[in-house]
């Protein structure tokens, strides 16, 4: 009498393994026959599968940016690759506290307030961003910017005209310098700030970690840029172009308007799910011991929903980040617009836009593992 | 000494107590609601001078056809009038069956679709924005062509959902079911082919062309991410990992760049035989983008579900199948009904990009280029234009996002 043994293709454990080699048989079929027809398609048409047009020249200048026009591909795609962070940190910085102002006011007690916050953000949220781009290029700098002889002249802060936004920038020094040196004080800042805290844990006198923090990081800062001669210049209309400080390009401009306008409305929702999703309590008990209405704020609630708003709203960034990819339709040279005109120059496409694809996706892997780590190092100090 | 009066001494409902509860709480409520109520005034000022006195909207007037529908062939037009009311007979009619099901099942109060008050300002909230915006579009027509089919429209929805409930309380057997399903969905097909059979892809455009690409891609995405999110939650390690690898790829490349690549690359990747159209390219790339969002929302909500109801329909002995598919799943969909309207409209939105990338002659191309037209070139009309595309864009995102408020409280989501 033999035991009686599950049939082959009834147990569920060779079952299962089938079914998961089937699919993954499909899918790597699938990918070599995609793979198979580019092969094919190229040898065809005799266009290159490798990456040896990264050593060609770009032949295109890319306005803003020093770089010749024999410098290799390789180098227009990093000046591409540093335009888009470079208007993505901006608009990430201006976005979140346009986003969170706005956030606040929606949940304001004045009626007025509320209602203008609650127009923006059912205005905004509903409308395309290409549009807003658009507008930002066609109707904000070419319409309403006067032309640059009468261009407005904002006490030297800003000259604004349709050629660009002028402000005051620094000189006589290299910007990867001031750029280590404000990471270096922000290094330090966080390190004083956590030794004052612990000495007020363990003493209990006040902490003031931001005086402190705050003070270090202008004494590191100060101290680089008197010791190395920076010095900053003011712009100034000079017939029919501006002199010193730094032209923002309308192309730029435009980008950074229409990520901001849009990126806003979607940050004051997080910010208002999550200021109502902290306990009533919370801002009861601050009323109780007798804080104002900011200090309720600043010191109870927004640091508990910014708690709950972070994976949110790092989604926002990567989402703007991303967005900022559309610049390339009103000809800011982001990565995207270098991609483009390198294949649009003679660079096989396929490869250009593997590439551009991977940096966008590292970039978007990377911000994610740094959300991910906020979220975990702040969600530990919940109970 | 008492400087704060008690609100209660007056009358709680008269509009001083209401002026000084959401105006004049603070002295520096007062500053806010001085400072903003002028920026309010002024900005409604503006708006109105713009609308009704500084607009040039002769521009609009003149284009609407190319606004709405693009180059689309005139002898032709009369195939689109007839899917616009065949189509909301479909709705209303399907409507109508839903409607009855509902009742019959106990989900829905039979007495809640009585003529009444309470009805007709519920169907007012509901139908004013899209009713205004039609209304807005056809005092701009010369023709009257629009009115008549706008008419029939109207007029087919009413009459089809007045008939779906006889439809709907029917009941048929498992085959009566399956012809009722096939000819339901046969009809939207059909007019389908209907429409693609005299006038090709290439010739469709305008605003109609933004809603079409946003419907394939949003009935074609759904049943994707289902699958997408199921697999990323699969025991089965393989399917996990190539379910996970597939979303986070898609996710992390942006939307417009992935149309740049399917316009200047697909081709590459599939035979010479096999070169699909402009349209069917930016389908292609919005469904597959569309659905690795749509799985991580759908698994969010295949999380929220708790386990007892698995549990507990495998107590029963249900098939695995039947447990995901009458149990979890669409209390999964239920509970992230917010969030899936959310990402539907951004894919809407997101049309206006094949514009851009595949130069697809889409609503905001459209409002582009007519500023060029020689009547009307270097007069600096783009703000009346783009002011029309984002009219059109915000009543159909708005209007889904109330829908979307509005089945989330019928289905009962966070109240059982």
């Amino acid at each position: 009498m033999t035991t009686t043994r599950v049939p082959l293709w009834r147990d569920v454990r060779v079952l299962r393994w089938v079914l998961q080699l089937a699919i993954v048989a499909v899918v790597a079929a699938a990918i070599a026959w995609l793979y198979g027809n580019y092969t094919e398609n190229a040898s065809r048409l005799n266009i290159p599968t490798n990456f040896d047009f990264l050593d060609n020249p770009a032949a295109f200048e890319i306005t803003g940016n020093p770089m010749s026009q024999n410098a290799p591909v390789r180098d227009a795609l990093y000046q591409g690759f540093l335009n888009t962070l470079r208007v993505s940190v901006v608009a990430i910085i201006a976005a979140t506290l346009l986003g969170t102002i706005i956030g606040i006011a929606r949940l304001s007690q004045n009626w007025i307030v509320s209602r203008l916050a609650a127009v923006y953000v059912e205005a905004v949220r509903n409308i395309p961003l290409a549009l807003f781009l658009i507008f930002g290029l066609l109707v904000v700098v070419l319409g309403v910017f006067p032309p640059i002889t009468e261009a407005w002249d904002l006490a030297g802060i800003a000259v604004v005209s349709n050629r660009g936004i002028a402000v005051p920038w620094y000189d006589n020094g290299s910007g990867t310098i001031l750029i280590l040196a404000i990471a270096a004080g922000m290094i330090a800042w966080w390190g004083v700030a956590k030794w004052r805290n612990s000495v007020s844990d363990r003493t209990g006198e006040a902490s003031r970690s931001g005086l402190w923090g705050g003070g270090v990081f202008v004494l590191i800062v100060g101290a680089v840029w008197i010791s190395l001669g920076f010095g900053v210049t003011a712009p100034e209309i000079d017939g029919r172009q501006t002199v010193g400080g730094i032209r923002v390009d309308p192309s730029f401009f435009a980008l950074f308007f229409a990520l901001v306008i849009y990126t806003a409305s979607h940050i004051a929702e997080i910010v208002r799910g999550s200021i109502q999703a902290v306990p009533k309590g919370q801002g009861e008990a601050a009323h109780a011991v007798a804080l104002s209405g900011f200090q309720r704020m600043w010191h109870v609630v927004l640091p508990q929903a910014f708690r709950i708003a972070i994976p949110p709203i790092g989604n926002q960034y990567l989402n703007l980040t991303k967005n900022s990819s559309l610049g390339a339709a009103i000809g800011y040279y982001d990565l995207t617009l270098v991609a483009q005109t390198t294949v649009g120059n003679g660079s096989p496409a396929v490869p250009v836009f593997t590439l551009t694809m991977v940096i966008y996706i590292t970039i978007s892997l990377i911000t994610s593992a740094i959300v991910n780590v906020a979220n975990r190092r702040f969600t530990l100090v919940e109970r | 000494m008492s400087t704060t009066e008690p609100i209660s001494a007056s009358n709680p409902n008269s509009a001083t107590t209401w002026l000084r509860r959401n105006l004049f709480r603070t002295w520096f409520d007062g500053v806010l609601t001085v400072v903003f109520g002028a920026i309010a005034i002024w900005l409604l000022y503006r708006t109105l001078n713009y609308v009704f006195v500084t607009g040039r909207w002769e521009i609009i007037r003149i284009n609407l056809r190319l606004l709405l529908i693009g180059r689309f062939p005139e002898t032709h037009v009369l195939r689109l009038a007839v899917l616009v009311v065949v189509l909301s007979g479909w709705a209303g009619v399907l409507a109508g069956i839903i409607r009855a099901r509902q009742v019959r099942s106990g989900r829905a109060d039979p007495d809640a679709t009585k003529f009444s008050a309470a009805r007709v300002r519920d169907l007012v909230e509901r139908f004013w924005l899209p009713v205004t915006v039609t209304l807005l579009v056809l005092f701009l027509t010369s023709t009257p062509g629009p009115w008549v089919t706008a008419i029939l429209a109207a007029v087919a929805a009413v009459v089809g959902r007045l008939i779906g409930p006889f439809i709907g309380r029917l009941r048929p057997g498992p085959l009566g079911s399956a012809v009722l399903g096939i000819a339901i969905a046969a009809v939207p097909i059909g007019l389908y082919f209907y429409v693609i059979t005299a006038v090709g892809f290439d010739e469709w455009g305008g605003f109609m062309l933004n809603i079409f690409l946003a419907l394939c891609a949003i009935v074609l995405c759904f049943p994707l991410g289902v699958l997408l999110a199921l697999g990323r939650r699969s025991e089965l390690p393989l399917i996990r990992v190539v379910s996970t690898a597939y979303i986070e790829l898609a996710r992390g490349a942006p939307l417009f760049v992935l149309l740049l690549l399917a316009n200047v690359a697909l081709g590459f990747f599939l035979p010479e035989s096999l070169t699909p159209s402009t349209p069917a390219r930016a389908i292609v790339v919005f469904t597959l983008f569309t659905a690795a969002y749509m799985a991580e929302i759908i698994r969010g909500g295949l999380q929220s579900v708790p386990r007892g109801q698995l549990e507990a329909a495998k107590a029963v002995g249900l098939s695995p199948v039947r447990q995901m598919g009458y149990i979890v799943m669409p209390q999964a969909l239920r509970n992230v009904i917010p969030a899936q309207i959310g990402q539907l409209i951004s894919l809407f939105k997101d049309t206006t990009l094949a514009g851009i990338a595949m130069g697809l002659f889409e609503l905001l191309n459209v409002s582009e280029s007519i500023t060029a037209q020689d009547q009307f070139r270097g007069q600096g009309l783009i703000a009346e234009t783009l002011t029309f595309a984002a009219l059109m864009f915000w009543a159909v995102s708005y209007t889904m996002s109330r829908e979307s408020q509005r089945l989330e409280k019928r289905l009962g989501v966070g109240t059982r």
